[in-house]
């Protein structure tokens, strides 16, 4: 039997993307290496035409495939965004990949596939069809961060993200099964999940597994310790992809499950609490400490995750759901844009292999390379969460949800984490303008590909934090459209 | 009244400065110089202007702009001025030329990117003293962090990047509570805009409980007293002064400062008066260890511009004092004293710098008998040096005379106590003038040091011009600030606190409650 047109324009982008993925695999053995160029772009006319195909569930939203995917606000919110992670990912690898002699077609395939999983989990309504979603972009990103084979950390990086990965997944089903026992049904909509009297211990047991595995995923306290170790040895794109990507498509999924089961609410608030304000301290404090540049922003990916679960124990609160909802969904989008634009800067600054990631590579490059160390500054200042870059407003708007909802503390430690977090990303910054530069190493020019997704990034990063009423406007519709109870 | 653009226009100027820099060479230095200087003087003359539409009698603010900028939570984009925020504003764009031509022909490297930073910290400067949304304030405040740090890092001394980055984690970690305290603020009044804000608590119709009240002050003056610098948080300022270069001092010490107690005045006092009446004497102890500990500190200082630092901290108690004393004279006195300090300690630092140029150190011992090589640098030395220690006929007298005899109408003993101070930073001042420029020449160098050029002399002598001119015509100056600074203490007064705390609210300037 054939699905309905409704179903199939509801699911375009994932379609596109996994079509674009597989006509890569078959053309890349017809093409010599001569021809990556035709590769890449095919890659990115693939992500853009995902992109683009936004619009049809966008235009024609409901339920998909009986009620197994439910295209809406935050559903289409989160498509955007992915679909620009992958895009701007795909456009930005093109040399790294050159420089170090790896396999274009299966690269891009892999990125588009997992974008693919990653809007099925932002679509889910039902917990199997996002353990799908989850399985299809995590196995793609185990492969994707071993894929600099001769490198050990590379290797090392694959190893103990998909063992640990696969562990979160475990916990996840593990914890869908019970919710099943308890209620009898795996429908996020269900009435047995929504108005459920009581919440048995089974069906308590069942979300506290499922909060561990998304709680893996999105990297925070205490199932963040992966993190690090899997971001540094992975390809640098590869860590752009996943510090942005997977966690927003996770961070999606809390939000579904959160707002549209009554029971994980109450259930997960304290939890989420405790967990933010231990990611935020271990990410920033471990930050502190790092000397390598793309260990530093792994551990500040830890950190921002405390940020972002800041507001969804908002959203939690049940005072004002739809403010925190709103303000994760806007800080997903401000992180993935900042985020995505330090790791590219990285992986272009970095070198052949990888060598020069350490913070003292960068010394003097505001002599160098005036324009790259600018750029790198705003991302940096953006994490940071200083005005007029998009950190500030996302922050802002954190703040706006956590006291709506008096959550007054956990404002309070969040705004401390600021500071702390500003003495590792202003070094950075001393380092490339107020030291000489390195006389043995010289980062290479920037080519135009990588120049073009660090623009779009900066400009991005600019636009949300000066004229944030846009797409502020979409978050909050996105965060109307879920059932809040 | 029309709307005009002239506040935005004030704002943006300098950033379109620095646009037009970019299009010079970036190794055209000369070039680079003149246009940055035209800019500033550019905006100088226009902020002149308000001075003409600025009328004195009204407590309104004046030349308001109004647009929508973040739609939910509502924030504006909300411009204006007062009789508080005019001469500071008119400070901050007297200053910005003269640290350029402070820095004329100290700073050789990067010159392009040395002018553009003070640019754009221009146009954060001006945009804290305009602002009157909450959150516009809130970003001014903080976007102008970064050009002084850099200002400070890239184009310092020795130990630059130490005072930079203990400059920038100070202010920090103030102002991100005052977000906090800014966003709950919103919370309870449901708005971001200060005079709505205001008006709602003058008329009572949002009441605040003594808890909330407390915390809220705590966190808006946390903020303000590390900017200050208030005793004890003080301890950024002297290092983040003597590794600055002469035109991140000036500005440092003329403008930035002055954000500190501008806040107090804005914020702290009037939106949260029964806080500050509470806490009101344990800040002006602090103020007073201030002045007398500053002074102190001053004395003993072998550096010239680390002494120059600490008799800012003194000088600064005295506003705080005068703030805190809420009385009208008082307060007129603190706006005044924040001007004068403005200008002769910029004077002070740009003195300093051009001895720094000549001689490449601080240290008061490497000096001596410099009167006899530089006879017009001594005379405007001294000039300056008296106008800090509050010689009358000079501004520094009209400043903290109206303070202390403020301060005395209510609290004398707080009074008499800073009076020390007065006698201390003459003490302080004159003490060093005396080893730097009288007596024989002690190093053989110095003997052939260069007078003052033209350049550095029409900068001192404009400074000094000022300088008398607020010493003797202090009228018009204070005929325009006083109805804002009556203002503040009508804005004090809440409803529902009216019977009791009338006994303690002398002098309210008008039967009129202050709302508008």
């Amino acid at each position: 039997m054939f699905p309905p047109r409704e179903d199939l324009l509801r699911l375009a982008p994932e379609l596109v993307l996994c079509a674009s993925g597989i006509l890569l695999m078959l053309v890349e053995p017809f093409l010599g290496r001569a021809r990556r160029g035709t590769l890449l772009f095919l890659a990115t006319t693939g992500a853009a035409l995902a992109l683009a195909a936004t619009l049809l569930p966008a235009t024609h939203q409901g339920t998909a495939f009986s009620g197994l995917l439910s295209v809406d606000g935050l559903s289409v919110f989160m498509h955007v965004v992915v679909g620009l992670v992958a895009l701007l990912v795909v456009l930005g690898s093109a040399d790294y990949l050159d420089r170090e002699h790896i396999q274009h077609g299966e690269y891009y395939a892999l990125v588009l596939f997992a974008t693919a999983g990653m809007g099925v989990m932002s679509s889910a309504a039902e917990l199997m069809t996002a353990f799908v979603g989850l399985e299809v972009s995590s196995i793609s990103t185990y492969i994707l961060a071993g894929y600099r084979r001769d490198s050990p950390r590379s290797d090392e990086s694959a190893m103990k993200y998909f063992l640990l990965g696969s562990f979160a997944t475990a916990f996840f089903l593990y914890g869908i099964a019970m919710v099943y026992g308890a209620t009898g049904s795996t429908q996020l909509g269900h009435a047995a999940l929504t108005s459920f009297p009581g919440a048995p211990t089974l069906l308590r047991l069942g979300l506290a597994l499922i909060l561990v595995g998304l709680g893996f995923k999105v990297a925070a306290a205490p199932f963040q310790v992966w993190t690090p170790d899997v971001y540094e040895g992975a390809p640098t794109p590869v860590t752009a992809l996943m510090s942005s990507g997977p966690k927003a498509a996770a961070f999606a999924l809390l939000l579904r499950i959160l707002a549209t089961t009554d029971a994980a609410g109450s259930f997960w608030f304290w939890a989420l609490w405790i967990s933010a304000v231990l990611t935020m301290f271990v990410g920033n404090f471990a930050a502190l400490a790092q000397t390598s540049v793309k260990r530093m922003l792994a551990y500040s990916s830890i950190a921002h995750a405390g940020y972002i679960m800041v507001a969804l124990a908002a959203a939690a609160a049940a005072d004002q759901v739809a403010l925190g909802v709103a303000a994760v969904l806007y800080y997903l989008a401000v992180y993935a844009l900042m985020k995505l634009g330090a790791f590219m800067m990285v992986a272009q600054l970095g070198g052949a292999s990888e060598r020069h990631v350490e913070i003292d590579d960068l010394a003097g490059l505001a002599s160098r390379q005036p324009a790259a160390a600018a750029c790198f500054s705003l991302f940096l200042l953006s994490l940071l969460g200083l005005p007029v870059t998009a950190g500030f407003l996302g922050k802002f708007y954190i703040f706006n949800a956590a006291l709506a909802s008096h959550l007054i503390w956990l404002a309070v430690l969040l705004a401390l984490n600021s500071v702390l977090a500003s003495f590792y990303y202003l070094r950075v910054i001393v380092v490339m303008y107020m030291r000489e530069p390195n006389q043995d190493w010289a980062p290479s020019p920037m080519p135009w590909a990588v120049t073009l997704v660090l623009v779009a990034a900066a400009a991005g990063t600019l636009y949300l934090g000066l004229f944030p009423g846009r797409v502020m406007g979409f978050a909050t519709q996105a965060a109307l459209s879920l059932p809040l109870h | 009244m029309a709307q005009s653009h002239l506040l935005s226009l004030l704002i943006f100027l300098p950033l379109a400065g620095v646009v037009a820099l970019l299009l010079v060479r970036s190794d055209d230095e000369t070039w680079i110089r003149r246009v940055a200087l035209a800019i500033a003087l550019v905006e100088f003359a226009l902020s002149l202007l308000l001075l003409r539409g600025f009328s004195a009698g009204s407590t309104a603010y004046q030349f308001e702009e109004m647009h929508d900028w973040i739609p939910a939570p509502p924030v504006h984009y909300h411009l204006g001025v007062d009789g508080i925020s005019l001469f500071l504003v008119l400070l901050t764009t007297f200053l910005v030329p003269v640290a350029m031509l402070a820095s004329w022909k100290s700073i050789q490297q990067r010159t392009q990117g040395f002018f553009i930073t003070l640019l754009v910290l221009e146009t954060g400067m001006v945009g804290v003293f305009l602002s009157l949304d909450l959150i516009l304030f809130f970003l001014f405040w903080e976007a102008m962090l970064i050009p002084m740090y850099f200002l400070i890092g890239i184009w310092g001394h020795e130990r630059r990047v130490y005072a930079a980055l203990k400059f920038i984690l100070y202010t920090m970690i103030g102002s991100i509570l005052m977000l906090v305290a800014m966003v709950w603020l919103y919370e309870l009044s449901g708005t971001f805009d200060l005079p709505r804000i205001q008006a709602m608590l003058t008329t009572g119709q949002l009441t605040l409980s003594l808890r909330t009240e407390l915390l809220l002050f705590g966190a808006f003056f946390l903020a303000f007293a590390i900017k200050v610098p208030l005793f004890p948080l003080h301890t950024w300022l002297p290092d983040a002064h003597t590794e600055a270069p002469t035109a991140g001092s000036v500005v440092l010490a003329g403008v930035l400062l002055k954000m500190g107690t501008y806040g107090m005045v804005r914020f702290c006092v009037p939106l949260f008066p029964e806080a500050a009446h509470r806490l009101a004497p344990y800040i002006a102890v602090l103020a007073i260890i201030g002045i007398i500990y500053g002074a102190l500190v001053a004395l003993v200082q072998t550096d010239l511009k680390r002494m120059v630092a600490y008799s800012s901290v003194s000088h600064l108690g005295f506003v705080v004092l005068g703030i805190f004393a809420f009385t009208p004279t008082a307060i007129q006195g603190a706006l005044y004293q924040m001007l004068n300090h403005g200008v002769s300690t910029g004077a002070l630092f740009v003195l300093v710098g051009t001895l720094y140029d000549r001689r490449h150190t601080h240290l008061i011992r490497e000096y001596g008998g410099l009167a006899t090589p530089m006879p017009v640098l001594a005379a405007l030395y001294l000039f300056v040096s008296l106008s800090s220690a509050g010689l009358p006929m000079l501004n520094g007298f009209v400043g903290e005379f109206l303070i202390l005899a403020g301060t005395f109408e209510r609290h004398a003993i707080w009074a008499s106590f800073a009076a020390l101070g007065v006698i201390f930073s003459s003490l302080y001042l004159l003490w060093a003038y005396q080893r730097v420029f009288f007596g024989s020449v002690t190093q053989e160098r110095n003997r052939t040091l260069p007078d003052l050029d033209l350049r550095e002399r029409s900068v001192l002598f404009a400074m000094a011009a000022l300088i008398l001119w607020m010493g003797i015509g202090s009228a018009g100056f204070t005929r325009r600030t006083e109805t804002s600074a009556r203002n503040i203490i009508d804005l004090m007064r809440r409803p529902q606190l009216y019977n009791a705390r009338s006994a303690a609210v002398p002098q309210p300037g008008s039967l009129g409650t202050g709302a508008r």
